[in-house]
């Protein structure tokens, strides 16, 4: 599988202010690659270079081949924004804001009329797609900024922090876009602050903390890089023994370590299906009734936790 | 060349979707020379104007009797009440009361004027033309004006008299009733006749008396004060209209929607080109519909149409201009909203948009960096039956200050970096 974007030391300061220190990694054709991070940590810097709006001080990105910098005109062509904040004009409305941008990008006449009605249905705004931008909620404002960067049908679409501020319908709305625009085989550069999002979403994430890029790789390949692992979670009702399990499970095969809490008992395992089953003979053995069970994989906002000693939201 | 278009249109109707600046665009300007034209009389019936009493001197240095017929016209019961004629003898003296912003106009009539009209010896064909001088105080471009309308009637009028002796005399020539070495002898006993007349008050004086008439004998419109106003009010608020535009620039790049322009393919001089198209067309647009309303609804006559069309497109260059700069310096629309309202008042009071007052030498001069006081003048010309030539210096000025204002303002918006 060939690249569609590649970036090689990429850098931009501000004075003496390094917003991003020399940033390096690749997107496959067809993939999802999020770029995660907390708020200020680069992303947006990073896409504002990669789509030509900012200069780099140093380094060099290449989209399909053609140099950011070099050859700006043709890097446009092939990409899509969708920009963190709202860019729209309020006064227009959704087929009329479809339109001017759509001709911004080259497109004119029965293919552009074909191809809003087709983002219009897309982002599930037909029946409003004449009534004024102003008039619509936060959620419907954020599809169209969507619906836009997705007009001219581009190789790789930049989506900067889509879904801030929007309610959860929207959101879900906003995630099932993304995951149909890439099953279509269209590229996708995603940052969020939001775990959830880059886990759902990504083929491949990347990590990005104070304008470095501090890991890179599948889901897998991060919580293994900094040794995360399945946890299981058993709760148990009061007045029982869970010390007495915690200290049993610590000699079962397959158990790294085990916890007593209140009324629980917190299993670290390398492998949570393997484990699980031994692990529920182990209580019976020792005479606990198990509420309830629950399973958690380990995450990104854990490798975050692990390779900065913040939360992702710090 | 579309996409600067395409973007120019795209904020033409944006500007045009904003009740508030539509008020503000249209509505204020219409209804503030509505509200002018009731208090100056104009919808009234009243014969007032609203200008009275402009000073004008003369010198007459004329020994024949043409000079004194102007001067006698122009001290004349017709014209009193409008104008406020004084005479003197020596010219310094009377460019010296325009220059000290006394009087309106300084009229000087040369000496031989009546004999270069009606020679009087072989001699005085030899004569070059006789020009009467009109020494204009640009203080005050409408009263100046009026002057000048009246001494075109009156060398009008004389060049029609002349003609016609020199075609009666041709043709007493041409049907043998005088030989060609009597028409000079002929000629002076019709001059001296037509002097005789003019004396006696019977002849061509009572002919340059200043009931203008307009082509085909229809009455030539005389100076309304709304030709005056309409055109004051539409430029203190095409200020409002172009500031406006420039604000929407920093709007866009607030908002998001120039960077986004700025990642389109889409080089950086067709949006800010299209940007200041857009303000362009904005201010065409109102100029263009406050024109066509105040010629429906007032019966205002604007003049010579492509003296107009042309004078519109240069005022609103020079416009434009501003507010691009305005963009150029300021740093949130906030700031250009501040700026430009400061602006459009302090132009539309130097300008003259409000109305013409005598202003000491170096405010004057200031006044002459506005497209209000350039546009007044042309507006002024216009307005009182001057053509496309003779609008021409202000014209000329309008795109010379809109040629300037561009390049500092694109000079600017490269320097920031705009839009990033």
């Amino acid at each position: 599988m060939s690249n569609i974007l590649e970036v090689h030391n990429l850098a931009k300061a501000y004075g003496d202010f390094q917003a991003v220190k020399g940033v390096s990694f690749d997107i496959k054709d067809g993939e999802i690659f999020s770029l995660l991070g907390p708020n200020g940590a680069g992303k947006t810097t990073t896409i504002s270079m990669l789509s030509t709006l900012l200069a780099p001080t140093s380094g060099e990105a290449s989209i399909g081949g053609h140099s950011v910098t070099r050859d700006p005109m043709r890097v446009r062509q092939m990409i899509g924004v969708v920009p963190q904040d709202l860019a729209l004009y309020e006064d227009l409305s959704a087929r009329e804001n479809l339109n001017f941008w759509g001709q911004m990008y080259g497109l004119g006449g029965a293919k552009l009329k074909t191809r809003i009605d087709e983002v219009l249905a897309q982002i599930g705004l037909t029946d409003k797609a004449n009534n004024r931008i102003k008039t619509y909620s936060g959620g419907m404002k954020r599809r169209v900024n969507i619906g836009i960067g997705l007009l001219h049908n581009p190789q790789l679409l930049f989506m900067d922090e889509p879904t801030v501020g929007i309610d959860p319908q929207s959101r879900r709305a906003i995630l099932d876009t993304v995951k149909d625009l890439n099953q279509r085989g269209m590229s996708v550069l995603y940052t969020t602050h939001y775990m959830e999002e880059a886990q759902e979403l990504s083929d491949r994430v990347g990590i990005i903390d104070h304008g470095t890029l501090i890991a890179l790789g599948t889901q897998k390949e991060l919580t293994q890089q900094v040794g995360e692992h399945d946890v299981l979670r058993l709760h148990v009702g009061e007045s029982q023994n869970v010390e007495a399990l915690a200290v049993a499970l610590r000699s079962q095969a397959g158990v790294l370590r085990a916890d007593a809490t209140d009324h629980a008992v917190v299993v670290s395992v390398s492998n949570a299906a393997e484990a699980l089953a031994g692990v529920v003979a182990k209580a019976g053995e020792v005479g606990l009734k198990i509420r309830s069970l629950g399973i958690e994989e380990p995450n990104l906002e854990a490798v975050f936790l692990n390779l900065t000693g913040r939360a992702l939201r710090d | 060349m579309f996409k600067l278009f395409l973007i120019g249109f795209k904020d033409v109707t944006l500007a045009f979707r904003d009740r508030a600046a539509l008020i503000l665009m249209l509505a204020a300007p219409f209804v503030l020379t509505l509200a002018m034209g009731f208090v100056t009389g104009r919808f009234s019936g009243a014969d007032s104007t609203g200008i009275s009493d402009i000073p004008v001197v003369i010198v007459n240095q004329d020994d024949g009797q043409l000079g004194q017929t102007f001067v006698d016209v122009m001290t004349s019961a017709d014209l009193d009440g409008l104008l406020n004629s004084i005479t003197l003898t020596v010219v310094s003296e009377a460019y010296q009361q325009v220059d000290d912003d006394q009087v309106a106009a300084a009229v000087i009539v040369p000496p031989d004027f009546s004999r270069t009209i009606i020679p009087q010896t072989e001699a005085d064909t030899q004569l070059p033309p006789a020009k009467i001088q009109i020494y204009a105080n640009p203080n005050r471009s409408v009263s100046s004006g009026v002057v000048r309308a009246i001494v075109d009637e009156f060398i009008n009028r004389l060049e029609v008299a002349r003609a016609t002796g020199q075609v009666a005399v041709t043709q007493l020539i041409l049907n043998g009733i005088i030989a060609p070495s009597e028409a000079l002898t002929v000629g002076e006993q019709m001059g001296e006749r037509l002097q005789a007349q003019a004396t006696d008050g019977t002849g061509p004086s009572d002919s340059l008396t200043l009931q203008l008439t307009g082509q085909n004998d229809q009455p030539a419109p005389e100076f309304d004060i709304l030709a005056y106003l309409a055109p004051g009010m539409a430029m203190l608020f095409l200020m409002y209209t172009v500031s406006n535009g420039g604000r929407s620039i920093l709007q866009e790049r607030a908002q998001g929607t120039l960077p986004r322009l700025l990642v389109s393919p889409t080089t950086n001089a067709q949006v800010l080109g299209g940007k200041l198209l857009g303000i362009y067309l904005t201010g065409l647009a109102q100029m263009g519909i406050l024109i066509g309303a105040s010629s429906l609804f007032f019966g205002l006559k604007w003049g010579d149409a492509l003296g107009v069309v042309a004078l519109i497109l240069a005022v609103v260059a020079a416009a434009t201009g501003w507010g691009s700069l305005l963009a150029a310096i300021a740093k949130t629309p906030a700031q250009v909203a501040t700026m430009g309202s400061a602006i459009m008042l302090t132009f539309g009071i130097l300008g003259g948009s409000f109305i013409s007052i005598p202003l000491p030498s170096p405010i004057n001069l200031l006044a002459r960096l506005t497209p209000n006081s350039w546009g007044q003048e042309g507006f002024a010309t216009l307005g009182f039956g001057g053509t496309l030539a003779e609008a021409a210096t202000p014209i000329l000025a309008l795109l010379i200050m809109a040629a300037v204002l561009f390049a500092i303002a694109t000079v600017l918006f490269r320097r920031q970096a705009w839009g990033k």
